[in-house]
C-alpha cells in the first residue's frame, strides 16, 4: 500500500470516530429490472436524490449510475437515534449488444430512477408467417 | 477504492440479516431521530410511495407511520429479470422523550425521504426560574 492511501485512511479513520462528521458511504441502490419484447426497464430505490443530484454515464458496454443525497440534517439538532446513513448512491451495468444506446431515457420520481432502454429493432421478435407453398 | 469495496462487503452482510425491505438494518422503513430543544425532525427514506397513502398518527408521545409499498404491475409481456426492491405494508412506532404537540406536526414527503417535525408540548418546555433575592 502506498503512503498516500494509509494517510487517506487515517484521515477517514479520524472522522468515523466523529459521529457528526462521518465519512460518506457509498449504497448500491436496490434494483429492479423488468424486459418486455421492446425494451428493458430499470428501477432503482434512491431516496433523497432528485435529477439535480444524479448522474448518468455510458462508456462503452458500461452504464454507470450515481446519486448525492441532499443532506436534511436539521439545524440545531442533534442526530440520536439512526437506522440509515444518507449516502450516495452508485451502481453500474453491462449492457449487451441489444440495446440501442441513444435511445436511452431517464426520469426520477419520489427517490425512484427509472431507466427505459430500448431494445434496438434488428433484435426486437418479429413474427414470420409462413405462407402455403 | 477499498472503503467502496469495505461498504459493498459491509452491505452484504447487512443484508444476510436484513428483510427483504430497506437499507440493510432489518426495518422498513429506516428512520433517523434528530432531537432539539424545542422539535424533533424524524426523516425516513420510503421511495415510490403515494404520500397520500402514507398515515401518520401521534397518541401521547408516541408516533405512528403506517403505509405500504405496492408492487409495481406488470403489463402483458413484461416479466422481471431482476428483483430486489421489496414491496408490502409496514408500521413503525417512536417514542419521544417529551410530550408532544400532536396538532402541530408537520409532514413532507420529497423525493422519497418522510420529513416529520414533531414540536415539543408548551407546557413540558423547561421554564427559566427567577430566583429574587429576599
Amino acid at each position: 500500500m502506498s503512503e498516500e492511501l494509509t494517510k487517506k485512511e487515517k484521515a477517514e479513520l479520524s472522522k468515523t470516530k466523529n459521529p457528526e462528521k462521518e465519512r460518506e458511504y457509498t449504497y448500491q441502490p436496490k434494483i429492479d429490472i423488468i424486459e418486455s419484447d421492446k425494451e428493458l426497464q430499470l428501477l432503482a430505490d434512491m431516496p433523497g436524490v432528485d435529477e439535480t443530484s444524479i448522474s448518468i454515464n455510458l462508456e462503452g458496454n458500461e452504464l454507470s449510475v450515481a446519486g448525492t443525497v441532499n443532506k436534511i440534517t436539521p439545524d440545531g439538532r442533534a442526530l440520536n437515534y439512526r437506522e440509515y446513513i444518507p449516502s450516495s448512491f452508485e451502481r453500474s451495468f453491462t449492457l449487451g449488444n441489444a440495446i440501442d444506446r441513444n435511445g436511452i431515457k431517464a426520469t426520477v420520481k419520489d427517490g425512484i430512477l427509472k431507466l427505459v432502454l430500448p431494445k434496438a429493432k434488428e433484435m426486437q421478435p418479429k413474427k414470420i408467417t409462413v405462407k402455403a407453398g | 477504492m477499498l472503503w467502496k469495496e469495505m461498504d459493498r462487503l459491509r452491505e452484504e452482510l447487512d443484508g444476510l440479516f436484513s428483510r427483504h425491505m430497506g437499507q440493510g438494518y432489518g426495518e422498513f422503513p429506516p428512520v433517523n431521530v434528530y432531537t432539539g430543544e424545542d422539535d424533533a425532525v424524524l426523516t425516513a427514506a420510503i421511495p415510490g410511495i403515494d404520500p397520500a397513502e402514507l398515515d401518520v398518527s401521534c397518541r401521547q408521545n408516541t408516533v405512528t407511520l403506517k403505509g405500504e409499498r405496492k408492487k409495481d404491475k406488470l403489463e402483458d409481456g413484461q416479466r422481471y429479470i431482476r428483483n430486489e426492491r421489496g414491496h408490502g405494508r409496514f408500521v413503525r412506532s417512536f417514542t419521544l422523550p417529551f410530550k408532544v404537540d400532536a396538532e402541530a406536526i408537520e409532514a413532507e414527503y420529497k423525493q422519497g425521504i418522510l420529513v416529520l417535525r414533531i414540536p415539543r408540548a408548551a407546557e413540558d418546555k423547561p421554564r427559566k426560574i427567577e430566583v429574587i433575592a429576599g
